[in-house]
């Protein structure tokens, strides 16, 4: 009776999927920051992934996923036509969308999947959009053609310099902040590409945001199990959201609590 | 099948003479079989094992059919208490086990996680003879479970009992006990019911939270069946408020919504260390283990075990965390309590269990912080002994440190079961609901209608932290108020 169908799949690289998949009741409520819990199978484990897309006609919401650990594996493993056994979301709080002027978008590895909807809308919204998509190489940089599409400038970094500049994503960053006036960063990508964002960007004052993705199981603030240090404070990435002011947040703590089941 | 509650009628009336009051008050109070504790530790099979039908015949044997028995005044859901025993008394089990479904929805539940200690058994009469209790819990399990494997035993297919439908559509948010009672009441009434789940699972904390070994899911499940045999409609995965809007709810069609969303939020106590590795709340590691199965064969979701666990907490919810730690593996298991035994809020059988099973009990004991390794893996804590000072607001006597008296204590586990905040979801997602200072939705307490026309709300979104049975109290008035209206709108 599932109806989280898999309408298709694409490898983006040898552990990086992308899954379009039928919820029709997710594709209509969710907005740019929303996230999704997923389960596959009878003994599957519930993990959180952020929405890249969706289409309001066909229903779909499009999913991208890194296969790290068993139940990543498990999703990379299913094909078209499989389902998932369950979805639940939108979750969180949805990014807030407003003109500031120019927009610096930072994606890492996979974070640029969920990065994409808020590009989409920081572009409609009228801001000038530069986004810095950054990977180990060449090959593990995704969604550049979507990217392009609403961005005013498209910036790749990589760490053996195969695209674009050699270099890590934090200098990308200080070259285009150096060169003109930016008004807002948004950094989602692995936690510690996101700590030393939110270090170069402290540096020079530029408000920053940041997408956290943290170990959850019901993601609907029950467990606490995604608790974060915000300016000191407590705070349940899956309620309160999983957005944050990159300046205030304990990315040392995130990074070791990450590792619980390591 | 006769379920009639009167007093007077004739089989009651010769049961009651069959027997001198003398005759029933000097039975002795039955025992409830229990597994040995050195054997339970090890396993996750229920702790109290039922009483025998002899067993549960001899006891309802004892209850006097008070002519004004105060028993049901003691119990939120009002059942009639001693209908349902004298059935059992005459044999008639199923037809005891059908006057509990008239006013309660999940009688194999309530039979084991009510304090029958401090409701309907604290009021009979037995009480001011210095005579132990009518076992009333005792008694609503055992019909209970007798019906559950009579459906079983004998295949028998479950039908929605033959109600008109008026046609009316109501959505409950939340499938834990207040939701699944008011979901019963009201399909007896003749609306459709859905009930709107965030999990993968319907039963909320009957699932995710109280463990097997005091309230295994065969149980929980056979009661949901019941009531999806009734016609209740349930739908997981779908958040109200998120997935669909209060909006959405109307363009659907409802003309009314009940939320039961529970107490979501665990609180932390807000010491040093507390986000250190190997620190998580009860919710958390209860729902790993108990919803999502960590730890058993072919499941994927892991837990953190440890050989010394110290759970933080004197409530229902502690025990249950911490003799969960015992059947993990744990060598020690303790409890961290910061009054003393004599306060502590956890039912006395569950502490009575937990001391049979060998958790330690650090009464007057306040964390205060927590050190780690070098990878940030939670080794030891250090707490603040207490002493009782004046009674506080509770009117229990209040907990004052000792000066000077800190102790470090190693730990590799620490559950922290310090009480839940209502969920947010809900009051995020409808701005014009009124909202109390701790976070509850505000309701008439008659009605439990809220601030909205047509939203009415119980269980521990309400109170922010009660009881089951409680929670199937609110369920219950809810549907009675909520039908009352209706019925109103419609003439």
């Amino acid at each position: 009776m599932s109806m989280f169908k898999i309408v298709e799949k694409e490898h983006f690289s040898e552990n990086v999927v992308k899954l379009v998949v039928e919820a029709p009741m997710i594709a209509q409520s969710r907005r740019p920051g929303h996230f999704v819990i997923v389960r596959t199978g009878e003994g599957g484990e519930r993990i959180p992934l952020t929405i890249a897309d969706a289409d309001l006609k066909r229903g779909t919401i499009t999913l991208v996923i890194q296969a790290i650990g068993e139940s990543t594996r498990k999703i990379c493993a299913l094909e078209t036509g499989d389902c998932l056994t369950d979805i639940v979301g939108p979750l969180g709080q949805a990014t807030h969308i407003e003109k500031v002027g120019t927009v610096v978008c930072c994606g890492g590895g996979v974070g640029v999947a969920p990065l994409l909807p808020i590009i989409k809308a920081m572009k409609e919204a009228g801001n000038r959009v530069v986004s810095i998509l950054a990977a180990r190489t060449s090959e593990l940089i995704i969604l550049e053609k979507e990217v392009a599409e609403f961005s005013d400038e498209v910036i790749f970094m990589t760490d053996d310099g195969s695209k674009g500049q050699k270099g890590l994503v934090t200098a990308g960053v200080e070259a285009v902040i150096e060169r003109e006036k930016v008004d807002l960063v948004v950094a989602i990508g692995p936690a510690v590409m996101m700590k030393f964002v939110a270090l170069t960007t402290k540096k020079h004052d530029v408000p920053t945001m940041v997408s956290l993705n943290t170990i959850m199981v019901d993601g609907t603030g029950m467990c606490g199990a995604c608790r974060v240090t915000v300016d000191g404070k407590t705070k349940f990435v899956c309620i309160d959201g999983p957005e944050f002011d990159a300046h205030k947040v304990d990315f040392d703590e995130m990074i070791m609590r990450l590792k619980a089941y390591n | 099948m006769n379920t009639d509650n009167n007093r007077d009628a004739k089989w009651r009336e010769e049961l009651r003479s069959a027997l001198s009051a003398k005759e029933r008050t000097s039975i002795p109070r039955a025992v409830i079989p229990q597994l040995d504790p050195k054997f339970r530790v090890h396993s996750n099979h229920e702790v109290n094992q039922g009483l025998s039908q002899a067993q549960a015949v001899l006891e309802a044997t004892r209850c006097l059919d008070c002519p004004d028995p105060q028993c049901i005044q003691g119990c939120p859901v009002s059942i009639a208490i001693p209908t349902f025993i004298k059935n059992i008394e005459r044999g008639e089990i199923l037809t005891a086990a059908k006057v509990l479904k008239q006013t309660s929805a999940l009688p194999a539940v309530c039979g084991r996680v009510c304090p029958q200690e401090k409701q309907c058994e604290s009021r009979c009469i037995y009480n001011k003879m210095k005579k132990q209790p009518v076992a009333i819990g005792y008694l609503e399990r055992f019909a209970a479970d007798f019906e559950r494997e009579n459906i079983k035993a004998n295949n028998i297919e479950l039908r929605p009992s033959a109600v008109e439908k008026n046609g009316m559509n109501i959505a409950v948010v939340g499938s834990g006990p207040a939701g699944l009672s008011f979901a019963g009441d009201m399909i007896k009434k003749g609306y459709n019911v859905t009930v709107y789940e965030a999990l993968h699972e319907i039963g909320g904390v009957l699932k995710y939270g109280i463990p097997e070994f005091r309230l295994p899911n065969v149980v929980v499940e056979a009661e949901i069946d019941g009531l999806r045999a009734e016609g209740v409609n349930f739908v997981k995965d779908c958040v109200i408020g998120k997935t669909i809007s209060y909006d959405q709810l109307h363009q659907l069609g409802y003309d009314g919504i009940f939320v039961a969303s529970g107490a979501g939020l665990p609180r932390f106590m807000g010491i040093p260390g507390e986000n250190f590795i190997g620190i998580m709340s009860a919710n958390e590691y209860l729902t790993r283990i108990n919803l999502m199965g960590a730890g058993r064969p072919g499941e994927d979701t892991p837990v953190l075990k440890g050989n010394r666990v110290a759970v933080i907490g004197g409530g229902n919810t502690a025990m249950d965390s911490v003799r969960t730690a015992l059947r993990q593996g744990s060598k020690t298991a303790m409890i961290v309590y910061r009054r003393s035994l004599e306060e502590m809020p956890a039912r006395v059988e569950e502490v009575h269990h937990a001391q049979e099973e060998g958790v330690e009990f650090m009464t007057l004991c306040n964390p205060i912080e927590y050190l780690a390794d070098e990878k940030g893996r939670v080794r030891a804590m250090k707490v603040q002994r207490m002493e009782l000072g004046e009674p506080d607001a509770s009117g229990r006597r209040s907990p004052v440190p000792i000066e000077g008296a800190i102790e470090e204590i190693e730990v590799d586990l620490v559950i922290v079961s310090v009480g839940v905040s209502p969920n947010p979801l809900i009051p995020n997602a409808i701005p014009e609901l009124e909202i109390s200072r701790r976070g509850t939705i505000v309701v008439n307490e008659e009605s439990m209608r809220s601030s909205i026309y047509d939203i009415y709300a119980g269980g521990d979104i309400v109170r922010g932290g009660a009881t089951v049975i409680l929670a199937m109290g609110d369920g219950r008035r809810a549907a009675a108020a909520m039908d009352k209206e209706l019925m109103k709108q419609e003439k």
